[in-house]
């Protein structure tokens, strides 16, 4: 069988590697381990081991899980312009975004069943076997679309890369209408999740219309922040040929996002500031003190500050074009976004809880353990398949049947 | 490596022969497979991989696995269902319980409504709750939660005090008020409220054990406050029913609305969705001492909970289907609670909705509650 060949030279790929490489398989291991460990705690003990309770039933694993289904949601960012606009500086990075698309949506699995209390009961979510709520659950409809935008990417990548380890070129005409379905099935994972929030009457802060938009806005972001700096990495040690000039057009385009990221946070601050209604305490939660018992502020205002920076940096070609310039401004997407979609949005939205109690949370140890190692299943899966995929998809290992040259 | 068919065997000639067709050929004896034979084949082999998977726990865990949504059971199916949970609780408590799955009376509607005006603030109906349905003691959850608001403000929830009388309570030393009750035409006060309100310095273990424990001694009710509690409202257009991705809450046809604890994955969207903060989670394993079990359960109210699902109140609904009142309506020293069928035009629900002014908790959401709220002076 020529797939058992592929696999086989996959594993050769991934088996190769130099000192850095082992190193950081190693240390993505040593932080699963401990991610596993904790893990069994939590199944042992129950979710107590996480700082979560009743005024604050959802902490940091959703707050990852939101900020990923973003990043899964950004690979259309790359695949637009590449198939679309027939870009070609880009068509080449494209597979790359759908690779972290898979790995996001990985652990976006992976963060939503250590968050539930009964993950011996996930096939309740299953047709057939299950009760899937919809249409009225957008939870529901939230396993609808990741499945689908899923299994999408793990369909084109795969057969992107079986078909070229085979013949050395794999059919556009099937690869390209897929490619293009995969584009709304990203808009519409972002905007489920969006709408997930988004529906709860009892919860103002989420309660706002203007949530799916700034959800899909701050995504365009962070997606491309991640993948820049894996660029340059791959760049370095994978031999991959990526031109400057695409790294530059993606940041520009970032930079649009950015700014209509921050008029859409603009235009909430003016209605909460100026209504001046009772809906401000959330809002206040999310950049004070408020009444000396929250911390989000912490984050929130560092937060806003490098999201402004990363504005900038990337809104004057010179910056953008600059590496050190350009890479301080991905880091500062990355941190502010992380914040935004994490910790402010979760906690502001739940604090003041729905009967006006101010409940103080911060992550536990386990929750961070458990999260790191989520984190590093993600990182794992990503670098095995960047691994293979790249001399795969450059044609430098080739099924021994298949034809020289292209 | 493709293998050619051998020309001998006539079988793989007649149709198309992919790699390894020639050694899963069917056995010239058997019958063809028509689709439905198929799928019974391919469902046996599922469940023989799936059930030696499971063979590792024991027979009520895999029974418990591969059961189906409560209302898609037949009614032996719900029987056995029962005797499980009654031989779990039985080996869990070493007493014996017993679960009925008594569906909604015929027409019954129920409905809720608390006087805000006799309520007292003394967490009577919190601790009894806790007694009559199971909850567990260890954190203790509540469903009944008594908000302490100023008379000043109204119900404004940023303002609600629901640790009054608790240690970390930052209004520790405001004065307690002369307390008399409003007499009441419906119901008047029977001889232990009268003596429980006569004796006016009302003690009561009021602190809930989750903030940090103790039985602070508290009395109430409070100079300048009044009492609001707050359990599940009932809605008629229940949010975290809308939002449970499984199915695992419904609304019952008497109105209550109800959880299947065994089939909650624990996602906790409905605490999300809730405007009442009424739904709470088994954060930990439940811990309830054997001796303090009520054994009088119902599929849909006390019976025992694990950890990792969402729990509620239920008007008490293995009692308020047998005709009993909710054991808060029952315990409430002041008559500040009042239960009944909203469909009998004779119920003292029915007469105070149509005599009194009442109010419903977050009217703008349009939840349309079945818990009322009214002034009786």
């Amino acid at each position: 069988m020529h797939f058992v060949e592929f696999v086989k030279a996959s594993v050769r790929l991934w088996l190769s590697g130099g000192r850095y490489y082992w190193a950081w398989m190693a240390f993505l291991l040593v932080l699963i381990a401990s991610g596993a460990l904790a893990y069994a705690g939590q199944l042992s003990e129950g979710l107590v081991v996480t700082s979560m309770r009743d005024q604050i039933s959802w902490g940091f694993y959703i707050g990852n899980f939101t900020f990923l289904v973003g990043v899964a949601a950004a690979a259309v960012m790359l695949v637009v312009p590449a198939y679309v606009y027939d870009w070609e500086p880009i068509k080449e990075v494209a597979i790359l975004g759908e690779l972290l698309a898979i790995s996001a949506i990985v652990m976006c699995f992976l963060f939503v069943t250590v968050d539930i209390g009964r993950p011996d009961r996930v096939h309740h979510l299953f047709p057939v076997v299950g009760s899937l709520n919809l249409p009225s659950s957008l939870l529901g409809w939230d396993v609808v679309v990741l499945n689908l935008y899923f299994f999408l990417n793990l369909g084109i990548v795969t057969y992107m890369l079986y078909a070229t380890f085979l013949t050395g070129h794999y059919n556009k005409s099937l690869v390209i209408p897929l490619v293009l379905l995969s584009i709304p099935a990203a808009v519409s994972i972002h905007t489920v999740t969006a709408f997930l929030y988004n529906g709860l009457a009892a919860r103002p802060f989420w309660n706002a219309s203007i949530l799916a938009p700034r959800f899909l806005a701050s995504a365009f972001c962070s997606g491309p922040a991640v993948l820049l700096i894996l660029f340059q990495i791959l760049r370095r040690t994978n031999g991959l040929k990526i031109r400057d000039e695409a790294l530059s057009k993606i940041a520009e385009l970032m930079a649009y996002a950015m700014f209509i990221n921050l008029f859409l946070l603009g235009a909430e601050m003016f209605k909460e500031y100026y209504s001046n209604t009772e809906h401000i305490v959330f809002t206040k939660v999310l950049f004070s003190s408020f009444h000396g018992k929250t911390d989000v502020h912490y984050f929130m205002w560092p937060a806003l500050v490098c999201s402004v920076g990363a504005f900038l940096l990337f809104l004057i070609p010179a910056t953008r074009r600059n590496v050190y310039t350009m890479n301080a401004g991905c880091l500062m997407i990355y941190f502010g976004v992380y914040v935004e979609k994490g910790m402010g949005l979760l906690i502001p939205g739940q604090t003041p809880d729905t009967l006006g109690e101010i409940f103080r949370y911060a992550p536990s140890l386990a929750e961070l353990r458990v999260s790191a190692g989520v984190f590093s299943v993600g990182f794992l899966l990503f670098t095995l398949m960047v691994k293979a995929a790249i001399p795969i998809s450059l044609g430098t290992v080739r099924a021994a049947a298949a034809p020289p040259g292209h | 490596m493709k293998k050619r068919p051998t020309t001998n065997d006539s079988r793989l000639t007649t149709h198309d022969s992919g790699p390894g067709t020639q050694d899963s050929g069917p056995e010239p004896s058997a019958p063809a497979l028509d689709r439905r034979g198929f799928i019974r084949l391919a469902s046996a082999a599922a469940a023989s991989l799936a059930i030696p998977a499971l063979s590792a726990c024991d027979e009520r865990a895999r029974a418990q696995f591969l059961r189906r949504h409560f209302h898609e059971l037949s009614p032996e199916e719900v029987k056995g269902l029962v005797k499980r949970l009654e031989a779990d609780a039985k080996e869990r408590f070493g007493r014996d319980c017993t679960i009925e799955t008594k569906p909604a009376v015929q027409d019954a509607s129920f409905g809720y409504a608390l006087d805000i005006s006799r309520c007292i603030g003394c967490r009577r109906c919190v601790h009894a709750c806790v007694k009559e349905n199971n909850e567990t003691r260890d954190p203790e959850i509540q469903w009944i939660k008594v908000l302490e608001f100023h008379k000043d403000h109204g119900i404004d929830f940023p303002e609600a005090n629901p640790y009054y009388c608790g240690p970390n309570d930052e209004d520790q030393n405001a004065p307690k008020t002369e307390y008399k009750a409003p007499e009441n035409p419906l119901s008047p006060l029977n001889k232990k409220q009268k003596a429980i309100l006569e004796n006016q310095d009302i003690q009561y273990p009021l602190y809930q054990k989750a903030d940090g424990g103790g039985s602070n001694q508290c009395a109430v009710p409070r100079q300048g406050r009044f009492y609001v509690p707050i359990s599940c409202q009932q809605c008629r257009n229940p949010p975290c029913v809308k939002v449970c991705p499984v199915k695992a809450t419904w609304k019952e046809p008497d109105g209550i609305v109800v959880v299947d604890y065994d089939w909650c994955i624990g996602c906790r969207y409905c605490m999300a969705a809730c405007p009442y903060g009424a739904r709470h989670f088994n954060w930990g394993e439940p811990q309830v001492a054997p001796g303090d079990i009520n054994p009088k359960m119902h599929y849909l109210g006390n019976r025992p909970r694990r950890k990792g699902v969402v729990e509620k109140c239920t008007f008490c609904i293995q009692r308020s289907r047998n005709g009993q009142y909710p054991v808060c309506v029952e315990v409430c020293p002041v008559g500040a609670r009042k239960f009944g069928d909203l469909e009998d035009p004779e119920s003292e629900i029915r007469y105070i909705l149509e005599h009194k002014r009442v109010l419903i908790l977050k009217n703008e959401l349009n939840t349309r509650p079945r818990f009322f709220y009214f002034y009786s002076v």
